[in-house]
């Protein structure tokens, strides 16, 4: 029962708003507090994959599994940051920041033509062949001057993606 | 680098080639080169729909229990508060027990003579069963000073008709069958629930079914469209949301009430949350741990509204009815309703829905690919 915001005192709020540089206003952190802790649904102070795949409108996310692998076992501190990326308040580089992330799976800051192709396939499923992914692929990465074999930087996509075509907002219900 | 400042130049002729067709062509056009990657890196949508799941989603508001506002945090509404705590544990509840057990006691005296010595006489057997269930039934409600409003006609006995009301507990139907003796099709659960549903349900005609069997439905198919056709059956009742819910949503109803081809008959029930949340979180609360929480509430509040029976329309689909009764009855009592299958409660969501929106995905970057060669 002790799922209120009492559980939250005015410095732990303080201590989150730093962390999540300010992004989150406080009654938003004790929204997303409130979520976290139904989520959660043993109070372990962690969230597992189970917990999450349990709701259903997450669970049938092509990128579902692939979020997961960052999103497993998190704290409320690394919840409130992961979910910082789709604040109104955060600014370009910083979700450009988080779709990189998502792409460059094995975190050396490069993103291959495989990387793509991995991504494409877990949102196209079995509605794409191999060979129509990588033409696919390989055309965009042609036409935008890059070639197959070129890995791409965060400064790569700050400059390809489209600061006016990012769609990455989530309203926090506060009461 | 070469290529860079070549890729540009031109990059500038198609800026000044797509100011003029802005209007015919869509808004991002700019980088006209870089759209095709733009467009297959940028899975901001997607992940959208993923972190606003994550934020909230319409499902599990479905099973919240909202936690009413405390109103005991002053320094003479504490102390009363104490105080009606105190009677309802200590005076209250002791004496709600003690009518359920001499009610019981009653009936088990009187129900399983009549079910042995009556055996060959049916007919007058099953009316003095029905009015001891009834009966039973009114006891129970009385042992959490049940208030119940009951609108519209009373059920009555035809045949080709069933039941169908939202579900928020068990106590559901306990409060439908103390006006009328239903057979109703539930869950088989365990302990002395289960033990009272295969001595006394059984004489009313209930239905079992379970939910982790998968060829059960069309098992439970045939026994309710065996049930509906006897003229002898008690009328069935059916909650085709096929789990408890929060009374503040309602999830989809299962198409198998709504395909037997009779009349369906809605019941919308809402409880009034003043005393006591009569939400039964199975997952939380165990039925003996729920009725205790309403025995040492002041009383349980509820509204039951009996709606015009409805057939189905020629060229409406089962699914189209449930969805059409699911309205009336969400109508009637006030609560929201989603677009959820009630068992994902206890089962992923099938993978098709996944696959659908990788279909989708996979059309638009087919038409993005046809579009960049056109130009």
């Amino acid at each position: 029962m002790g799922n209120s915001s009492s559980m939250l005192t005015q410095y732990d709020l303080e201590e989150l708003q730093t962390h999540c540089q300010g992004i989150f206003s406080q009654r938003e952190i004790v929204a997303l507090y409130e979520r976290f802790c139904a989520l959660d649904r043993t109070g372990k102070g962690f969230i597992l994959s189970d917990e999450f795949m349990a709701v259903p409108e997450f669970a049938l996310n092509p990128l579902a599994e692939r979020l997961l692998r960052t999103l497993e076992g998190v704290n409320f501190k690394e919840f409130i940051t992961l979910l910082s990326a789709f604040s109104a308040r955060a600014s370009y580089e910083h979700k450009v920041e988080f779709i990189f992330r998502v792409y460059d799976s094995d975190r050396n800051g490069k993103v291959t033509m495989y990387d793509i192709l991995e991504v494409l396939r877990d949102l196209s499923g079995s509605f794409l062949t191999d060979d129509q992914r990588k033409q696919v692929v390989i055309q965009a990465l042609e036409e935008a001057g890059f070639s197959e074999d070129s890995a791409l930087t965060y400064q790569d996509f700050l400059e390809v993606l489209n600061k006016a075509g990012l769609k990455m907002e989530v309203e926090v219900p506060v009461d | 680098m070469p290529s860079l400042f070549t890729h540009s130049a031109s990059e500038m002729d198609l800026y000044e080639y797509n100011a003029e067709d802005s209007m015919v062509k869509s808004p991002v056009d700019s980088q006209n080169k870089k759209l095709l990657l733009c467009n297959l890196l940028d899975i901001s949508p997607v992940l959208n729909e993923a972190a606003s799941a994550i934020v909230d989603d319409s499902f599990t508001r479905c099973f919240k229990s909202n936690i009413s506002e405390p109103w005991n945090w002053n320094i003479y509404l504490f102390p009363l508060w104490c105080l009606g705590v105190v009677f309802r544990h200590t005076i209250l509840f002791p004496i709600r027990l003690l009518l359920l057990a001499i009610g019981w006691v009653i009936f088990l005296a009187c129900f399983y003579p009549i079910h042995m010595l009556l055996k060959g006489h049916d007919n007058i057997r099953q009316k003095l069963e029905r009015g001891l269930v009834e009966f039973i039934c009114s006891v129970f409600v009385a042992s959490w000073t049940g208030v119940v409003k009951y609108h519209g006609p009373r059920p009555s006995r035809r045949p080709k008709q069933v039941f169908v009301a939202n579900h928020t507990s068990m106590i559901d139907f306990v409060i439908l069958e103390q006006m009328t003796a239903f057979a109703v099709i539930m869950q088989k659960h365990p302990g002395w629930v289960g033990l009272l549903q295969t001595t006394v349900l059984e004489s009313l005609g209930c239905i079992w079914f379970n939910r982790t069997e998968s060829k059960d439905r069309l098992i439970v198919a045939e026994k309710l469209k065996r049930h509906v056709e006897d003229p002898e059956s008690n009328p069935l009742l059916i909650f085709p949301e096929g789990t408890c819910v929060n009374n503040e949503y309602t999830v989809m109803f299962k198409k198998g009430a709504f395909e037997l081809g009779c009349a369906v008959c809605p019941v919308a029930i809402k409880y009034n949350k003043i005393f006591v949340d009569a939400f039964w979180n199975s997952k939380k609360q165990s039925f003996t741990t729920h009725l205790i929480q309403l025995m040492t509430s002041w009383a349980v509040v509820c509204d039951v509204w009996y709606l015009e029976p409805q057939t189905i329309r020629p060229g409406e689909t089962a699914i189209e009815f449930a969805e059409r009764v699911r309205d009336m009855i969400a109508k009637r009592a006030g609560i929201k309703k989603v677009p959820w299958d009630g068992y994902l409660k206890y089962y992923r969501p099938s993978p098709k829905m996944t696959e659908k929106k990788q279909q989708k995905y996979s059309e638009t970057i087919v038409q993005q690919l046809q579009d960049t060669r056109l130009t």
